[in-house]
């Protein structure tokens, strides 16, 4: 799928849904998890279909993802940074703001 | 009131640098404000972090990406402000001088410009075919950013579509040492035949060494014997929660292939969400099929004080789009009261003949890469709005129930009310409304775009500031 060159910048870790993800400094959010192997970013709020970065230059808003506690943020435009927390959103965001936690039992991240 | 910017420059690509030079360099206040965190718009993504930190792959990357170090460094020393990571989500246009509203590290506050320069470039086409809402389609450019931003490059690869840029992130892959799988050319069987009498006009100027570049890119493809398909049509990503393979016909034989990662892509046009916002007047460009702003020879919309320069206004290209920058910057100088009027026309005089050298190559390019009838017609099943998850045949359902055109399908099913805003469906909405209706594109329109541009909370909205 995807995977990294060979890369001197400074490694640094941030959390996805518990897991310890390490990206490389001044990197997107976006591009540390699909090199990570994350295939699925998100379940629509309409049919629950699985979606992924599409255009990774913020025009198609597919890579929509929990980012620090706020909902719906571009992962691709967001820079990573030490000690991030993201997390999947599923379906129509709750009305206390918070994105429905994601089914994972699909086993689709290595 | 805090002072006014004799200019605002939106993107910090080739155009708005090679503007902002050209005003920081005649003392004009001036201020760049560009989404990314590094300059260099998409074409030249990542460049200064990449040659500092990966020459490797920056050598492969070639010296096109290598002459966008050398202008980012220009613009860094240049004198104009320039805030990186910035957002602009509204652009109000006034008398006396125009608002910039602008977000910034969850921060939202307020800019005042006498002129405002759109460089915010091109985006790619939208490629509606069956699948391509599934994880692992991504477009080209997604996989050109991957490898220029994060060093991060895709296995498994099939490249599928049109246009300078598929061969150029074939080879740059390959450079890269990450061999694509294959590349399927969906170039329509015709387009070179209508393209060759416009020839003779693309070996003038620049033209012959973008000939040479492309002639190279396909050679060395065939020498690394990656396998390219022609003629490809009726593509279809398959896979139930991700992409696992792609069906589609090569010169009507119907082949198969596995692929982890699809990159599709028909040629770009431009991104035109601001200057819709702002109200600008757009052509339709029957032959790229594509809205594009209405300018003049110095970039000026129908917006009074608001200019456009580069692919915003028309694909051309980075080298085009320095050009057409510095002659949106003599413009603005003029309207500053910087300079008058002769000496702006001194100054554009030589940038327009270089944009012409860039330009002499288009008609033939954009003739060539034409895009194929099927992209403008998806079939019934197919998703159109990706955020709404609208498909073609309630779009053209919608049309027979008396939808005039893209702004009441909105009413009718929600498309581009998503968190896109129409930025993805809007070009194929106006296509399928204008076949249905039997109009011309020009005729059906575009959606009505309004702010915010982009998605701001409310609390960072009501503590916006002022000044």
């Amino acid at each position: 799928m995807f995977r990294r060159l060979e890369d001197p910048r400074a490694e640094i870790e941030f959390d996805f849904e518990g897991r310890e993800v390490t990206a490389r400094e001044g990197e997107s959010v976006a591009a540390a998890l699909l090199a990570a192997g994350l295939r699925g970013f998100r379940a629509t709020a309409v049919s629950g279909a699985s979606r992924a970065p599409w255009c990774m230059m913020g025009v198609c808003f597919d890579c929509l993802m929990e980012i620090d506690g706020l909902a719906s943020r571009q992962a691709c435009m967001v820079t990573v940074t030490r000690g991030m927390r993201v997390r999947r959103q599923r379906g129509a965001k709750a009305l206390d703001g918070a994105a429905a936690p994601f089914d994972d039992d699909e086993g689709e991240f290595a | 009131m805090s002072a006014v910017y004799d200019a605002v420059i939106i993107g910090a690509g080739p155009a708005g640098m090679a503007a902002a030079i050209t005003l920081a360099d005649h003392q004009a206040r001036v201020l760049v404000l560009d989404e990314q965190g590094g300059p260099g718009g998409q074409i030249y993504r990542g460049v200064e972090e990449m040659s500092l930190m990966m020459p490797d792959l920056f050598a492969a990357l070639g010296a096109d990406y290598a002459h966008g170090d050398e202008l980012a460094a220009r613009f860094r020393n240049c004198g104009a402000e320039y805030r990186a990571r910035a957002m602009v989500w509204q652009v109000v246009p006034g008398e006396e001088a125009h608002e910039v509203w602008v977000s910034q590290s969850g921060r939202s506050f307020r800019v005042l410009a006498r002129s405002v320069l759109v460089a915010t470039g091109a985006m790619e086409r939208p490629v509606p075919v069956p699948g391509w809402t599934l994880p692992g389609a991504m477009t080209a450019g997604a996989i050109q950013v991957l490898l220029k931003s994060a060093g991060v490059v895709a296995e498994d690869l099939v490249i599928a579509g049109a246009g300078p840029l598929v061969y150029l992130l074939a080879a740059q892959c390959l450079a890269a040492g990450a061999r694509p799988m294959a590349v399927l050319d969906t170039t329509p069987r015709g387009n070179l035949a209508a393209a060759l009498p416009l020839l003779p006009g693309a070996l003038r100027g620049k033209g012959p060494s973008y000939l040479a570049k492309g002639v190279s890119l396909k050679l060395a493809l065939r020498r690394e014997g990656v396998p390219v398909f022609g003629g490809v049509t009726d593509i279809e990503l398959k896979g139930t929660s991700e992409v696992t393979d792609i069906a589609f016909k090569s010169r009507g034989r119907p082949l198969w292939l596995s692929a982890a990662v699809v990159a599709l892509h028909e040629g770009v046009i431009p991104a035109q969400q601001m200057t819709r916002a702002l109200g600008c007047a757009h052509d339709w460009d029957p032959v790229q099929r594509c809205f594009r702003p209405r300018t003049d020879g110095f970039g000026n919309t129908s917006v009074d004080g608001v200019l456009v320069a580069g692919d915003g206004a028309g694909i051309g290209g980075a080298r085009a789009a320095e050009h057409a920058g510095r002659i949106a910057a003599a413009e603005m100088l003029c309207r500053a009261g910087r300079i008058d009027a002769a000496a702006r026309d001194r100054l554009a005089a030589p940038e327009r003949r270089g944009l012409a050298e860039h330009r002499a190559i288009r008609p033939f390019l954009d003739r060539l890469y034409a895009p194929p009838a099927w992209l403008r017609d998806p079939a019934d099943e197919v998703i159109v709005c990706r955020c709404e998850e609208v498909t073609a045949g309630a779009i053209r359902a919608a049309a027979r129930a008396g939808a005039q055109g893209p702004n009441q399908a909105k009413s009718f099913l929600r498309t581009g009310m998503g968190a896109c805003q129409g930025r993805m469906c809007g070009p194929v909405v106006s296509e399928i409304m204008a076949a249905a209706h039997g109009m011309d594109v020009a005729e059906a329109g575009y959606y009505r775009i309004r702010p915010p541009l982009k998605p701001i909370t409310v609390g960072e909205l009501a503590a916006a500031e002022l000044d």
